[in-house]
């Protein structure tokens, strides 16, 4: 047997949610899947591999938490076909890894019970085994895998610990076990019930509670979830957060910003005028690295996202949102999503998948693009240094960070007027249940905040040379070429491409007090926010007679009215300048219809924003 | 004969001391304890979905007869939604849903 090449195996990852199955997956394969200390990270099907002592191929699945295998969302429903085998084009799993947290073992000693009914064997995984051990939790391993006819492996997931164990199990079960026909049906509520006396009786049996149960989740929600100080601490939390991504991002930016300046100049001197010169120095430097300043910025922000959602806060966000949540007509799950969107609505729109009701998920699809994504920081912050004076209010707050945290209110506002306006024109009535886990606290761990944020300078870099680079080196030819007919008046720019296609949609954006560089810039800025930055970069560089080594922001100044400013910002809360999310709200939705809504009413709403704002601020005289 | 009708009086004492105990979990204040003694069987609890989908979720997430609970928080609008412990796990849920939960109090954590 051993000596036959054996096929590979396929193994499945199924339990309740945030109980360690993406953290498992990650330690049994090598990935780097997200892992959060909140229920309904995972949404889709992941896929790894990894090779056994044996030198045998076993297939990993790590699939969406769920309760029960009836499922009630989109992400259930993966969980439930997966494991059925019921996807197309995929058969059943040969063995399952059910996935416990070891210090809430009812509930899903229920859900083993129903993955009996698969047919498909499967082994108990005890994760989390760390903190059952820290508590004095007694489990009588031996007879609880005799209750529940599996064998158990105790794991630490984030401590890579029982995880040959695991893999020793998962091989022998899928060489020694046959699996039988499933039986499995949609359990009634008195077969849920039934199976809920079992597992009660089967805790009873095997686990002896925990002799220093967890007390301090309970003194800190104490805090946390107070009625007045709970929402305090959430407004401060936020407030800090975007304070912070404007003022202790400074020192760094400055120095990126130093170091393309000072590159600028280098190029400025070591090559000759002309056509590679300005390649470099506008197109590349002036385009490219007017977005890469933002990248402290970003991940300041994702510093915090990342210890609100390891920690355990972000359910507890939640929970205090969900009046404000529920009284604008979105779902109690909404507010994850929507949270999510702060760094990037596209995984925010994924996340939707834990809503149950289709128009609540749509609801939020729509909504999900108002959140201040961390695309927008470039645009937001070049216009407000630019434009904000650099003043202290009240002693301590920064005026351009007040103005940033309005931005970002502004978003979260308008999100909700939207929902709201959405479910009473359009889907009345329906509100759905919001039943939600709140999980225990636990320290955000260094390592995997550490990666994350590496992640994200990844992504941020990758995208920066995938979409940014190339674009910008478009709108450079593009403002370059042609060149104006020899002893033509005027600069050289309004004879380009660019220039010409400028002035050509300038009144289109003329009421809303958008000059043609603008207009420009917009275009290739549908691609992704920042990119309208680093065209702006790149456009003024090409124009500026000086060879563009003045900063972008300077050249901003001398040339937008404060209206203009204000008005472009307006545009930018609102308008839908990002293919990608476009794309993922259609394969979400499955047509064109959806993006094609969210499309127009989000043109619509920053059409007419930047309008109101920009004839306000003429008329107070910013004009 | 005196004998049993007092027995009998006092049962019935008992019986109704017992049964205004119990109330729907959506009427639970902070700090309230107890057993679930009845899941679902009431109508009109929520119009959005179906009585026998929500009683089979609220099983599923552990809200099952035999289950004891204590509030352990509310929201602070209009005290919506509750945060509770359901024997080992906390759960976060809003009031009209705890309407189809009833549960026999039996007092309040000091
Ligand atoms: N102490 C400890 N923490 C763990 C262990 N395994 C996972 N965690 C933490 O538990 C939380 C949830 O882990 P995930 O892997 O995201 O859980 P999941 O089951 O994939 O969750 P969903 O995708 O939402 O269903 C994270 O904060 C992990 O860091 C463990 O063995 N010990
Ligand atoms: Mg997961």
């Amino acid at each position: 047997m051993t000596d036959a090449v054996l096929p590979p195996a396929r193994v499945a990852l199924v339990g309740n949610p945030n109980s360690g199955k993406t953290a498992l997956f990650n330690a049994l394969t090598g990935s780097r899947q997200k892992v959060a200390n909140y229920a309904g990270v995972t949404v889709e099907r992941k896929e790894g591999v990894l090779t056994t002592p044996g030198g045998r191929i076993v297939h990993i699945l790590d699939l969406p938490g769920t309760y029960s295998l009836r499922a009630r969302s989109p992400d259930e429903a993966v969980t439930r076909d997966a494991v059925l085998g019921r996807l197309a084009g995929e058969v059943a799993p040969d063995v399952l890894i059910c996935v416990a947290d070891a210090t809430n073992l009812r509930l899903v000693l229920r859900l083993a019970l129903e993955l009996k009914a698969v047919g498909r064997p499967f082994v108990l995984a005890l994760n989390m085994y760390d903190i059952a051990q820290r508590q004095g939790l007694r489990i009588d391993l031996e007879q609880l895998s005799r209750e529940i006819g599996a064998p158990i492996v105790t794991t630490v997931a984030t401590r890579k610990r029982g995880i040959e164990d695991l893999v020793r199990q998962v091989d022998q079960l899928s060489l020694g076990a046959t699996p039988s026909d499933s039986v499995w049906h949609e359990p009634s509520a008195a077969e849920i019930r039934d199976a809920h006396r079992e597992a009660q009786r089967i805790v009873k049996a095997c686990v002896r509670p925990a002799e220093r149960p967890d007390t301090l989740t309970g003194k800190i929600d104490g805090v946390l979830l107070h009625p007045v100080f709970g929402l305090l601490i959430l407004l401060a939390l936020l407030f800090v957060m975007f304070q912070a991504v404007f003022t202790w991002a400074a020192p760094l930016m400055e120095l990126v910003d130093a170091g393309f300046s000072g590159l600028a100049q280098l190029v400025a001197t070591v090559l000759p005028p002309g056509l590679l010169a300005s390649f470099i120095g506008d197109g590349l430097i002036a385009g490219v690295g007017s977005v890469l300043v933002f990248l402290p910025q970003i991940l300041i922000l994702f510093f915090f996202i990342l210890l609100l959602e390891d920690s355990g806060y972000m359910a507890r966000a939640a929970f205090l949102m969900d009046k404000i949540m529920g009284g604008a007509g979105l779902h109690g799950r909404a507010f994850i999503p929507l949270l999510s969107s702060f760094a990037c609505a596209i995984p925010g729109i994924m996340s939707t998948r834990v809503i149950d009701n289709k128009h609540d998920r749509l609801t939020t699809i729509l909504v999900a693009p108002l959140m201040t994504c961390s695309a927008r920081i470039p645009v937001y912050t070049l216009i407000i240094g630019a434009f904000i004076p650099q003043q202290t209010v009240w002693g301590v707050l920064s005026l351009q960070g007040l103005v940033m945290f309005g931005l970002y209110a502004a978003g979260i506002v308008s999100a909700l007027l939207v929902s709201f306006v959405i479910r009473r024109v359009f889907w009345r009535g329906t509100v759905e249940p919001f039943m939600m886990e709140l999980p225990t606290y636990r320290w955000p761990e260094a390592r995997n905040v550490l990666m994350n944020l590496w992640t994200r300078v990844r992504i941020f870099l990758s995208r920066a040379g995938r979409i940014i680079l190339p674009l910008m080196v478009l709108i450079w030819a593009l403002s370059t070429f042609p060149y104006p007919p020899p002893g033509a008046p005027g600069p050289a720019i309004d004879y380009s491409i660019a220039g010409r296609l400028g002035h050509l949609l300038q009144p289109l954006l003329a009421p809303i007090g958008f000059n043609w560089q603008m207009t420009v810039a917009l275009i290739p800025g549908m691609a992704a926010r920042e990119v309208a930055v680093a065209a702006l970069g790149t456009v003024y560089a090409v124009g500026d007679p000086n060879g563009g080594t003045v900063a972008l922001a300077s050249a901003l100044q001398s040339q937008w009215s404060l209206a203009t400013a204000l008005s472009f910002l307006a545009w930018y809360v609102f308008a839908p300048q990002c293919v990608a999310t476009l794309a993922v709200v259609k394969r979400e939705t499955n047509g064109w219809l959806w993006p094609t809504v969210m499309f127009v009413y989000m043109v619509a709403l920053a059409y007419l924003a930047s309008l109101v704002v920009y004839h306000v601020a003429v008329a107070l005289g910013g004009g | 004969m005196s004998d049993v009708l007092v027995f009998q009086s006092a049962s019935l004492d008992a019986g109704t001391a017992e049964a205004s105990r119990v109330r729907p979990l959506s009427s639970a204040a902070k700090g309230e304890r107890g057993v679930i003694v009845q899941v679902g069987g009431v109508t009109g609890a929520t119009e959005a979905i179906h009585a026998d989908e929500l009683e089979r979720r609220l099983l599923e997430m552990g809200f099952v007869e035999g289950a004891v609970i204590e509030v352990l928080h509310e929201g602070a609008f209009g005290r919506d939604p509750i945060a509770l412990r359901v024997d080992d796990m906390r759960v976060a849920l809003r009031r009209r849903e705890a309407a189809a939960v009833s549960v026999r109090f039996d007092g309040i954590k000091p």
